[in-house]
């Protein structure tokens, strides 16, 4: 047996450590994936098919303006955001009111019609080749930490997914706006006595979930290459981070994502054919054992 | 005589293809306290819906200070001043005690009617004040629900069986404070199935029947078998 390799106990375990490290990182980008559809169905019941394409799309609009105004693509974010937001506001108000009601066909039909019209208008506009954002030196640097490695890109999103979900959690539970959103979502019709116009509270809260779904674009597309089609999959991993956390718990969102991203990494790591079947098998076994996710904060 | 605060002239209201409401003619004068009785199922809780714009009507069926209000949503409703303390008290689950009443007072009207006020009228809900709305009694749960109306210092209160599936030692505090609570000039419609808590907190009092007014007048000089006529449709 000449071709066995002694396992190196070391350097194999600290593999081990750093699949999970990464993975906790990646799981930062699917947090931020999840927190605009989390937000969503919390205010609105609203599942958003269209949620990955929109992250694309945000991540064209970044590339768009990095390329014509040269600006550094987390520059760009303080274009995009508020242009997402607003983009948000009219969908609401001018198709995805008209959508809700009791039945909770017509909004998915919608969205799923949104998905297929942005992917195609991405298309034509963008073509299909693979695209990226240059963040120069970021995408590159990394802090070493003993023998680990660390890469600034992955932490900072790490960063800002946390501060993102903070930001959130204290809008909903210590601002006018989140006591708005907790009383349209426990009660439509008595948040209309209190002279709350739903149909307003339901663009703002659009608004807000593509702002963050701004973010969640550029931050992917800095990381790797997109093209018009990979919406379905950034859609699939953000429902997957909610579902897991429990619906209507940001903070369980973040758990989420970050049992899915190390799930992946892990999985890559035994085979590397593995990573989206191991994100997952994760995802279904929690679902088996705990049906309403780790924290479920909406009680039906 | 000055115009009425609120005028219903024929008012119809509909669930669907269901008719509830059919032509009800009603007034409330400035600072007036009416009453609303009416056996199960006659639209005394629609009638409330439909003033507070839970339940769309034409324009002209209902007037509130000269302008035709029917046809507007249940928000532009209140920011004019009507404000409905609903059946079953329909508190906000997600929000704390303080946070329910706090809500009332979003549109930011003027008047007397604050926490503080609202926290000396009910001292129990300053106690309670960071509990969830739902891990309170009964009682203290429609002392939000009114709170919480009150909170928006509306010129119109509306009370839709206010005590409904409480005791009748907190029914009697309720009822105790009720003058205080509308007293200072505001108005009030107050929807009651006893016909003489109704009676005695109101100075004029209307019976419905099946969706239609089948008895109105004073509630001090009303007689009783003209009232059991009125509200069972017995002949
Ligand atoms: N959401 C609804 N859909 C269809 N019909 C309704 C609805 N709500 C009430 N109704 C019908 O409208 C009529 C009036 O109901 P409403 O609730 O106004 O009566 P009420 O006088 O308030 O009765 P209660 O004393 O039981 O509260 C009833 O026949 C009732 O069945
Ligand atoms: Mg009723």
């Amino acid at each position: 047996m000449k071709t066995f390799r002694a396992p190196i106990s070391g350097s194999n375990s600290l593999d081990w450590v750093n699949a999970i490290v990464q993975g906790t990182l990646l799981g930062g980008l699917y947090a931020l994936f999840a927190a605009g559809l989390s937000l969503i169905f919390g205010v609105m019941r609203l599942v958003n098919i269209a949620h990955g394409d929109l992250i694309v799309l945000a991540a064209y609009l970044g590339l768009t303006v990095t390329t014509i105004l040269g600006l550094h693509p987390l520059l760009a974010l303080l274009l995009v955001v508020p242009a997402m937001a607003l983009f948000g506001y009219i969908l609401q108000r001018g198709i995805l009111n008209q959508t809700l009601g009791k039945d909770i066909l017509p909004p998915l039909l919608v969205t799923f019609g949104l998905s297929v019209i942005l992917q195609n208008g991405l298309l034509e506009i963008y073509s299909a080749d693979p695209q990226k954002m240059n963040a120069g030196a970021l995408e590159t640097a990394s802090i070493p930490v003993g023998e680990l490695s660390f890469g600034v890109l992955p932490v900072l999103t790490f960063a800002i997914a946390v501060a993102v979900i903070a930001a959130l959690q204290w809008m909903f539970y210590h601002t006018a706006l989140g006591r708005a959103f907790r009383a349209t979502s426990d009660n439509q019709e008595t948040a209309q006595l209190m002279g709350l116009n739903r149909r307003h509270i339901f663009g703002l809260a659009m608004a807000l979930a593509l702002g963050v779904t701004a973010i969640a674009g550029i931050m992917l597309g800095i990381r790797t290459s997109f093209d018009p089609s990979i919406g379905g999959g950034r859609l699939v991993f953000g429902f997957e981070a909610v579902i897991i956390g429990g619906l209507g718990n940001m903070w369980g969102t973040l758990v989420g994502g970050v049992i899915l991203g190390v799930a992946q990494t892990v999985g890559a790591k035994i085979d590397p054919g593995w990573q989206l079947l191991a994100g997952h098998i994760a995802f279904l076994i929690i679902l088996a054992v705990r049906p309403n996710g780790l924290f479920p904060r909406i009680s039906e | 005589m000055p115009d009425p605060l609120l005028k219903l002239s024929g008012l119809e209201a509909f669930y669907s293809d269901f008719q509830a409401l059919f032509g009800v003619d009603l007034e409330v004068a400035q600072g007036e306290v009416l009453a609303i009785i009416g056996a199960n199922g006659a639209g005394k809780t629609t009638l409330m819906r439909a003033i507070s714009g839970l339940t769309k009507s034409a324009a002209n069926m209902v007037t509130y200070s000269g302008e035709a209000i029917g046809a507007l949503r249940a928000d532009q409703v209140a920011t004019r001043g009507i404000a409905l303390v609903p059946e079953g008290r329909q508190l906000f689950p997600s929000l704390s005690v303080e946070e329910n009443l706090i809500i009332g007072s979003q549109l930011g009207r003027k008047g007397p009617w604050s926490l503080n006020a609202i926290y000396k009228l009910f001292p129990i809900l300053k106690e309670r004040r960071n509990q969830q709305s739902t891990s309170l009694s009964g009682g203290q749960q429609q002392m939000v629900a009114i709170g919480r109306a009150l909170m928006a210092n509306p010129d119109l209160i509306l009370f839709d069986e206010i005590s409904l599936g409480l005791a009748p030692i907190i029914i009697k505090d309720i009822y105790a404070a009720l003058p205080g609570i509308i007293g200072e000039g505001m108005s009030a419609l107050i929807v009651e199935q006893d016909i003489t808590k109704a009676l005695s907190v109101s100075r004029r009092f209307y019976c419905l029947q099946e969706g239609r007014v089948s008895l109105s007048g004073a509630s001090a000089t009303a007689a009783r078998e003209d009232i059991s006529r009125a509200y069972f449709g017995v002949e």
